[in-house]
This record gives C-alpha cells, sequence and structure tokens, in this order.
C-alpha cells in the first residue's frame, strides 16, 4: 500500500461473536414481540368473558358446569382462551428466563422445563375442555 | 461463557476495542417512582397469573375427570387458603389486563407524555382496586 492511498475504515455496528452467533436480528424478536401483542388484544375480551362465566357458574353442581362447557360457542371460546393464554404465557415466561438467567446452560435447561410445563397445562386444559365437550 | 459479553465487545470510531457500556440495572433506579415500579410489578403479576393458571387446569381438568375430583377442586377454592389465593388472582389479574391496555396504548404510539404516564399509573391502580373489589362484591351477592 503506497502513502498516498485512502484507506477507509469500515466500522462494524455489531461485534464479530455477537454477528457469528446470530444475536441481534430483528425477525425473531419482532416475531416475539408481535404475537405477545396480538395474543395481549384476544386476552382482554376473553378473560373478561371468563370472569362472567365463574361468576354465573359458582356453586352450580358438576352437571350444569359440564353442560356449560359442552355449549359450541362456550368449547370454541375457552378453545381460544386456552390457547391464547398459555402461548402469551410462554412469551412472557421466556423473556423473564432470559432477563435473570445468565448461564447458557442454566438459561436453556430453564427455558426447556417452562415450555414443557406450559405445552403439559396448556394440553391437559385442551382435553379436559374437549373430552367434556365431545 | 455468557453470551452477553458478545454483546458488550464493540469498537471505537478509531478501531481500538472497547467494553461498551451497558444500561443501568435495579441499583441505579429509584424504585419508588410510579413507572419503575408498576413496570416490574406487571411482570410479578404476569408471574402470579402464570402459577394460577395451575388452578384454572386443575378446575377444567377435575370437570372433565368425575364428580369426586370436581368436589374436591371446589373445596379447596371455597377454602381459605384458596379464597386467599383466588383474591391475589382476580387482583393481579385485573392490574395485568388494565396495564397491559397501557402497554398497548404506548405501542400504538399514544401517552408518552409523563404526566400521561402518571396518570394512566394511577388509572391503573385505582382501577384495579375498584375491579377486584366490585368483583368480590358481586361474587358474594350472586355465589
Amino acid at each position: 500500500m503506497s502513502g498516498t492511498a485512502k484507506t477507509t475504515h469500515q466500522v462494524p455496528l455489531r461485534s464479530a461473536l455477537g454477528r457469528v452467533r446470530g444475536l441481534g436480528s430483528a425477525k425473531s424478536g419482532v416475531h416475539h414481540w408481535w404475537v405477545q401483542r396480538m395474543t395481549a388484544v384476544a386476552l382482554v375480551p376473553l378473560c373478561l368473558w371468563f370472569i362472567f362465566a365463574v361468576f354465573a357458574l359458582s356453586g352450580e353442581p358438576l352437571v350444569t358446569v359440564q353442560a356449560w362447557i359442552a355449549r359450541p360457542i362456550n368449547t370454541v371460546l375457552l378453545l381460544c382462551l386456552i390457547g391464547a393464554l398459555f402461548h402469551h404465557l410462554q412469551l412472557g415466561l421466556q423473556v423473564v428466563i432470559e432477563d435473570y438467567f445468565h448461564e447458557d446452560g442454566v438459561r436453556l435447561v430453564a427455558l426447556i422445563a417452562m415450555r414443557a410445563g406450559v405445552v403439559l397445562l396448556a394440553l391437559t386444559a385442551a382435553v379436559s375442555v374437549l373430552k367434556v365437550a365431545l | 461463557m455468557d453470551t452477553r459479553e458478545a454483546t458488550y465487545a464493540g469498537r471505537r470510531t478509531d478501531g481500538a476495542p472497547i467494553r461498551r457500556p451497558i444500561s443501568p440495572h435495579l441499583q441505579a433506579y429509584d424504585m419508588l417512582q410510579m413507572t419503575s415500579a408498576l413496570s416490574i410489578t406487571h411482570r410479578i403479576t404476569g408471574v402470579i397469573l402464570g402459577a394460577g393458571s395451575v388452578l384454572l387446569v386443575c378446575w377444567l381438568a377435575a370437570a372433565a375427570t368425575g364428580p369426586a375430583a370436581y368436589d374436591r377442586v371446589s373445596w379447596f377454592i371455597g377454602s381459605p387458603v384458596g379464597y386467599l389465593l383466588m383474591f391475589g388472582w382476580t387482583a393481579a389479574l385485573f392490574y395485568h389486563l388494565l396495564n397491559g391496555i397501557r402497554h398497548l396504548a404506548w405501542d400504538l404510539g399514544y401517552g408518552f407524555a409523563i404526566p400521561t404516564v402518571y396518570a394512566s399509573g394511577w388509572a391503573t391502580l385505582i382501577g384495579t382496586g375498584v375491579l377486584t373489589v366490585l368483583a368480590w362484591i358481586t361474587w358474594f351477592i350472586v355465589g
């Protein structure tokens, strides 16, 4: 290189290690953010509906509760509630775990355990609703 | 190895490597100010609601299992401990619901002026109290 040549120096905005590990990609982050908002919007009316329903069902015998669950509109709304609630929960707990578990291995185990737990809860709820309804 | 370390590494404009500063955490904040206090409360109530969802699943599973299981869950919910859990759960639900709507308004670009942030914060707190008390008054009248 001659001393007269103009050298351009490009400053990377992301660290080399960060780039290799794929940190900071906007795509999956936006998806997480967006789905968290969409499930939140869905949960506003679903939660209010469910609170009113629980009030109406309080103290009622099992057969009344089962008949209520088995009505198609209630079955569908319950399944919507279960889907939105546990998806929203999973997204929220993911961020909490990512914020507070700094050790990679511990964080991975915590994320997997959390997901497994949420999936088990969601499936138990959904299968119970369908068993009563169908 | 902590992956966060990778995000700290950067370079100054002259190319020299530098460990970039990170945003301040708990020790840098006055936790008595409403903005950060309501923010962490939103997260705490979210985790509480997650734990409370186990009770919802138990209720649905009991309804699908049979009268004996349903009676057991009904007995637990009707016990003093059950009532205490349900009271905490409804308060957390109304807080997370109202503050969540506050967050959705911010996501749409509304309510960022500091006086508005404080006003909506007070509205969330008062609304949580009012809705929780109303819900339990309704519960005792209906139930």
